[in-house]
C-alpha cells in the first residue's frame, strides 16, 4: 500500500513539472517584456523595474523558471497588479462556488448516469438502451452553455421555478444558509451535469454490459438471487474500474464546463476570474488559475488510482 | 463491396454527410441567399423580432427589402446574415484544426514509436500537457497569442496533440513489427521513407476517425472561445460571438442565443455521426477499443 502511494506520486512528479514548464512559458509567448506584461496597462516604470528584479527577469531564462517555480511551490502564485492582490489570495476568495458547483455537478451526475448505465446494459436494445445513447450523442454536442440558456429560457422565465442567474454564498456572513445556496446552484448543476452524465452513462452501459457476459453471473442467477442483487453486487461491482477512470478523466471536461457555466450564471467563482484575467491580459492570474486547476486534476486522478485498491481487491500492489 | 458502398450504407455516415454538405452549401453561397454584410449596423432596426420584413440601411447609404428571418441584435445587425456567414467561420476552424493536429500528432506519434530515445521524454510532455484541462489550455494560449482565425485554430489543436500522439505511438509500435516494416529496413530503405511509405498509410483509418472527432470538438472549443468573449475579434461573424452578443440581453431576446445554437448543435452532431460511421466502417478495432 505504502510502496504503490509512493509510486504513484512519483509518477506525477514529472508530469506536474511539465504542467510548470507549460504554465510558465504561456506568458512568454506574448510579444513584449515580460515584466510589462505582468505590470499591466496602469504600470508605472517603478512597477516595471522591481518586477523584473523580482523575478529575476534579467536572468537567463532556466533561472526565471527556476524563481516562478519555487515561488509557486512555496504557494506563491505571483500577483496580480490589475486586481492588487495576490493570486493565491485571488483563488482562495472565488474558489468557494466553483467547488460548490463542481462537487453538486459531480454528485448528480454519478447519481443519475450510474443508475441510467446499469438498466441500459441490463436491458440493451431496449427503449431505455436506445434513449440513452442518443443522449449520450447530443451530450457531446451542445455545448453547455446552450444547455444552460435552454434551461433558464424554460425554468427560470417560463415557468418561473428557479432563479435566473446569481450565487448566494454557503459559509461566511453573508451566506443564508444551505437552502438559499442549494436553490441558487439547481440550473447550473444540472446544466454543468447533462455532458458529465452522457459521458458517464457511456462507460457504465459499457462495462456493466461486458460484466454481465460473465460466468459468475450465470452462477449467480442460478443460485437464485435476486436480479438486482445480480446487477449491483456483481455486474456493478466488478464494472467499478473503469467507471472510477471515466469520472477521474471527466474532471478536465468539469473543470472546462466550470468555466463556461460560472459565466452563463454569473457565477463569481475560477471561472469568471479566469474570463475576466484574460479580458484584462491579467497573465499572473490567467497562470496561477491554469496551474491550480491542473493540480487539481492530477490530485483527483491520483484519488482515482488509489481507489481501485478498495474497489478491486484483487488488485494489490 | 466497394468503400464508398460500405460507407453510404451506413446510417450515420449519411445523416452526417448530407447535414455536412447543406452547411458547406450555404457557407459557400451565403452571398446569394438573401443576406446583407453581417457588421452592417442599421440603428433603426435595433432588436428587430425574427421574421419581420423591413428596408435595412447599408453602410454605403442605400438601402434593401430585406426580410430579418432571425430578427436583428442590440447593434442592429441582421443575425441571420451572421449566422450564415459565421457558418464559414466554424467550417474553417473544424477543419484547419483537425489537419493541423492530426499532422503534428502523427508526426511526434511517429517519432515516439518509432525511436527508443524519443519516446520516454516525448511521453511525458505529452501527459504533462494532457493534464491540463483542454478548455484551460486552450484560453490561456488565446491570450497569450492574441486572437487570429490562426491562434485560435493553434489554440484549440495544442490540447488535441497529445491524444493524437497517443494513437499514432500505440498504431506504431505494432506497425514497426511488422514483416513488410522489417522487409523494407533490410533493403535499406531510409527511415523516413519507412515512416512514410509503410507506417503513415496503415495508420491512416484511425487518424481520419480521430481527426472526424477532433474537428467536431473544434467547432464546440471556437464556440466556447467566442461566447467567454475569448475568441476571434466581436466583428467576426461566428456562431460563439452572436451568442456572447446575445448573452447580455437574453431574458429580454432570448432568440440571438437560440438561433446560432439551432445551427451549432446540428453541424458538431453531424461531424460527431460522420465520425461514428467512419469509425465502424474503416477501423473495427478501434470502434472496439473505444466501446
Amino acid at each position: 500500500m505504502l510502496r504503490f502511494l509512493a509510486q504513484r506520486l512519483a509518477a506525477i512528479v514529472p508530469v506536474l513539472l511539465v504542467v510548470a514548464v507549460v504554465v510558465f512559458l504561456i506568458l512568454r509567448l506574448t510579444p513584449g517584456d515580460p515584466a510589462a506584461v505582468i505590470a499591466g496597462n496602469n504600470a508605472t516604470n517603478d512597477d516595471i523595474v522591481r518586477i523584473r528584479e523580482q523575478l529575476g527577469l534579467s536572468r537567463p531564462l532556466l533561472s526565471q523558471f527556476w524563481i516562478w517555480f519555487s515561488n509557486a511551490l512555496q504557494g506563491d502564485l505571483g500577483y496580480s497588479f490589475y486586481l492588487n492582490k495576490p493570486v493565491s489570495e485571488l483563488i482562495a476568495q472565488r474558489i468557494e462556488p466553483t467547488l460548490s458547483l463542481a462537487a453538486g455537478t459531480l454528485a448528480i451526475a454519478v447519481l443519475v448516469a450510474v443508475p441510467l448505465g446499469t438498466l441500459a446494459a441490463w436491458r440493451m436494445g431496449g427503449w431505455l438502451d436506445r434513449t440513452l445513447s442518443g443522449f449520450s450523442v447530443a451530450g457531446f454536442s451542445v455545448p453547455v452553455f446552450v444547455i444552460g440558456y435552454v434551461l433558464i429560457y424554460l425554468f427560470a422565465m417560463k415557468l418561473h421555478w428557479l432563479p435566473v442567474q446569481g450565487y448566494r454564498r454557503l459559509f461566511g456572513a453573508s451566506s443564508q444558509g444551505v437552502g438559499a445556496w442549494a436553490y441558487q446552484l439547481v440550473l447550473p448543476w444540472f446544466t454543468l451535469a447533462t455532458i458529465y452524465v452522457a459521458l458517464i452513462a457511456r462507460v457504465t452501459r459499457a462495462s456493466v454490459s461486458e460484466a454481465l457476459t460473465e460466468d459468475y453471473i450465470r452462477t449467480a442467477r442460478a443460485k437464485g438471487i435476486t436480479e438486482s442483487a445480480v446487477l449491483l453486487r456483481h455486474a456493478l461491482a466488478n464494472a467499478a474500474v473503469p467507471i472510477a477512470t471515466v469520472i477521474g478523466i471527466g474532471v478536465a471536461l468539469l473543470i472546462g464546463g466550470v468555466v463556461v457555466t460560472e459565466t452563463v450564471f454569473a457565477i463569481p467563482g475560477l471561472g469568471s476570474l479566469t474570463v475576466d484575467a484574460v479580458l484584462n491580459r491579467d497573465f499572473p492570474v490567467i497562470q496561477g488559475v491554469v496551474l491550480f486547476f491542473s493540480v487539481l486534476y492530477v490530485l483527483v486522478n491520483l484519488a482515482v488510482d488509489l481507489s481501485y485498491l478498495f474497489l478491486d481487491p484483487r488488485i494489490r500492489y | 463491396m466497394a468503400l464508398h458502398t460500405r460507407l453510404w450504407r451506413n446510417s450515420a455516415f449519411r445523416f452526417g454527410v448530407l447535414v455536412l454538405a447543406v452547411l458547406l452549401a450555404l457557407a459557400l453561397t451565403a452571398p446569394l441567399l438573401g443576406t446583407v454584410d453581417p457588421s452592417a449596423m442599421d440603428s433603426a432596426h435595433i432588436n428587430t423580432a425574427a421574421g419581420e420584413r423591413g428596408e435595412f440601411a447599408l453602410l454605403d447609404g442605400n438601402s434593401v427589402a430585406h426580410r430579418f428571418w432571425m430578427g436583428t441584435d442590440n447593434f442592429g445587425r441582421d443575425i441571420y446574415s451572421r449566422v450564415l456567414y459565421g457558418t464559414r467561420t466554424s467550417l474553417l476552424v473544424a477543419s484547419f484544426t483537425a489537419v493541423v493536429a492530426v499532422a503534428i500528432g502523427a508526426l511526434l506519434g511517429m517519432l515516439a514509436g518509432y525511436f527508443r530515445a524519443v519516446d520516454a521524454v516525448l511521453m511525458r510532455v505529452m501527459d504533462g500537457l494532457m493534464a491540463i484541462p483542454a478548455i484551460l489550455l486552450a484560453i490561456a494560449l488565446v491570450a497569450a497569442l492574441g486572437a487570429t482565425l490562426w491562434t485560435v485554430v493553434v489554440a484549440i489543436a495544442i490540447p488535441e496533440i497529445p491524444r493524437v500522439t497517443r494513437l499514432v505511438r500505440s498504431l506504431v509500435l505494432t506497425l514497426r513489427e511488422e514483416p513488410f516494416v522489417e522487409a523494407a529496413r533490410a533493403l535499406a530503405t531510409p527511415t523516413p521513407v519507412i515512416l512514410w511509405r509503410h507506417v503513415l498509410p496503415n495508420a491512416m483509418a484511425p487518424l481520419i476517425v480521430q481527426g472526424t472527432f477532433i474537428a467536431a470538438s473544434a467547432v464546440l472549443t471556437e464556440a466556447i472561445l467566442s461566447f467567454l468573449g475569448l475568441g476571434l475579434p466581436a466583428d467576426v461573424p461566428t456562431w460563439g460571438n452572436i451568442m456572447a452578443e446575445g448573452r447580455v440581453q437574453f431574458t429580454q431576446y432570448p432568440s440571438n442565443v437560440l438561433f446560432p445554437a439551432l445551427f451549432l448543435v446540428p453541424t458538431v452532431l453531424a461531424i460527431n455521426l460522420l465520425g461514428d460511421g467512419l469509425r465502424d466502417v474503416l477501423d473495427p478495432k478501434f470502434a472496439k477499443r473505444a466501446a
